[in-house]
């Protein structure tokens, strides 16, 4: 500033203040994220794992099989994300069924989720949320509400899953998170596609018989806790909170 | 690098008389936005007062060599290298709260407490002093998320850091965890703040004429 330079040397040197932040602002970043790549990558598959085991009770350990367009390779071909599924086995190598990772529109972004298929790819094992942005405190308990988590284990894909305000009494049918029926209702879909796209994929279970649909193992509605569905005047039909 | 009591000074002041939230009202998004839970207004202010610690610092040292027509393209991009930094630290330590608010870590560059406090204060005082007063504002800025999301999270979700504090029966205010909230419980605590510092002002005046009448 005090040598009084001409025009173009002033310019210059405002050119070289920038270049030299922007250039050690650059290192600095491609240096952090050097040094907290393995840490987010590990964490990133901790938490896929969690998930996976999560929503395959039982499992001990898992595979990812990719979907070739004939049948499920072996996770060594790599394949787009949106194509694999990972199979999840017991201690004793039996089969517990199939975790699907599975992505749509949400109320704010994109949910992104994991729902475990028993073998035969009839029913729901469990769901988790992996990523969402719903609305803290109405459409995030869609993976913090403990019941309707919960709807999702031993749920019928078949006659596809309905989406209901009430109880729900029928093996398809999910009760609606009052104050967060878009968020409720976009799980719903989402899951919906999923198991529809999926479904046919699965490799036919080997010993089991096929036909579990009449074999109703653990209907949903056994675990409702009265008071849960909050029956007060929330807004049911929006949920609120524009963004 | 200056006398004791300036830096107790610039340390302080940050914290209640010039707080950035109440006072000055700066950097109003992240108040509003992200504390409909205490876990949330705790780690939007660590991460803001990091980055605004390390700004200060580094803005203070070079400000001698930063020319002044380029001097606030330069903060931006000293301000948004340490939110990188912050976002990635976050990712790679506490993926929960990462995973809770991602997309407002990232807007940490644009509010306005950091870059108000690199044009006022960091850009012509010395380091020590600049770090002081940074770590002060980053306090009171923490102190005030804080203090929003813990009115927000008990009214509306009925908990404390995720801890219930009333019985089964209570009934949440999902109004108080909504943007609405966010509002009405800052006007609230704004109005607070202002009364208190009028009614300190009026009883200093009352001393200060009680001393000059006798």
């Amino acid at each position: 500033m005090s040598d009084g330079a001409s025009a173009g040397g002033e310019s210059l040197r405002l050119v070289a203040t920038l270049t030299v932040a922007g250039l050690v602002s650059g290192l600095a970043i491609v240096l952090a994220y050097r040094w907290t790549l393995p840490a987010i990558r590990a964490h990133q598959a901790a938490a896929l794992e969690r998930a996976v085991f999560e929503v395959l009770p039982g499992a001990e350990r898992m595979e990812r099989r990719v979907w070739d367009g004939s049948g499920l390779a072996g996770a060594g071909a790599g394949g787009a994300a949106g194509e694999s599924v990972f199979a999840g086995y017991a201690a004793d190598g039996a089969l517990v069924g199939w975790a699907v990772p599975a992505a749509g529109a949400g109320f704010q972004d994109t949910i992104k989720l994991i729902f475990g298929l028993e073998p035969s790819g009839a029913r729901t094992l469990g769901m988790t949320v992996l990523e969402s942005r719903e609305t803290p405190g109405l459409g995030d308990k869609i993976y913090k509400d403990p019941k309707f988590v919960g709807e999702f284990r031993g749920l019928a894909v078949a006659p596809e899953i309905k989406l209901i305000k009430g109880h729900g009494e029928a093996p398809n049918e999910v009760d609606a998170i009052t104050g967060a029926t878009i968020s409720s209702k976009a799980v719903v879909r989402i899951v919906n596609q999923a198991a529809a796209l999926w479904r046919p994929r699965l490799p036919a279970p080997g010993a089991e018989p096929s036909a579990a649909a009449g074999t109703a193992a653990a209907a949903p509605a056994a675990q409702v806790p009265p008071d849960v569905e909050r029956g007060g005047p929330v807004p049911g039909g929006k949920p609120g909170g524009r963004s | 690098m200056a006398e004791p009591g300036r830096f107790r000074a610039e340390l302080v002041k940050g914290i209640v008389a010039e707080n950035p939230t109440f006072v000055q009202v700066l950097g109003m998004c992240p108040p509003l936005a992200i504390t409909n839970s205490v876990l949330n207004g705790v780690v939007m202010g660590i991460a803001t007062t990091f980055v605004l610690v390390m700004s200060s610092t580094m803005i203070s040292a070079l400000r001698k060599l930063i020319p002044n027509q380029v001097r606030i393209s330069t903060y931006i991009v000293v301000i948004a290298t340490f939110v990188t930094v912050a976002d990635f630290t976050l990712q790679a330590t506490l993926p929960a709260a990462h995973h809770e608010m991602a997309a407002f870590i990232a807007l940490i560059v644009v509010n306005c407490i950091i870059l108000g406090r690199a044009e006022a204060f960091a850009s012509r005082n010395p380091v020590g002093l600049s770090i002081a007063d940074a770590i002060g504002m980053g306090t009171g800025f923490t102190l005030a998320l804080v203090l929003i999301g813990t009115v927000r999270e008990v009214l509306g979700s009925g908990t404390f850091f995720g801890m219930p504090v009333f019985g089964p029966s209570f009934e949440p205010w999902v109004i108080m965890v909504l943007p609405p909230g966010g509002f009405l419980v800052l006007g609230v605590l704004l109005l607070l703040f202002a009364g208190i510092a009028e009614m300190r002002k009026r009883a200093a005046e009352r001393a200060r004429a009680q001393e000059a009448g006798r």
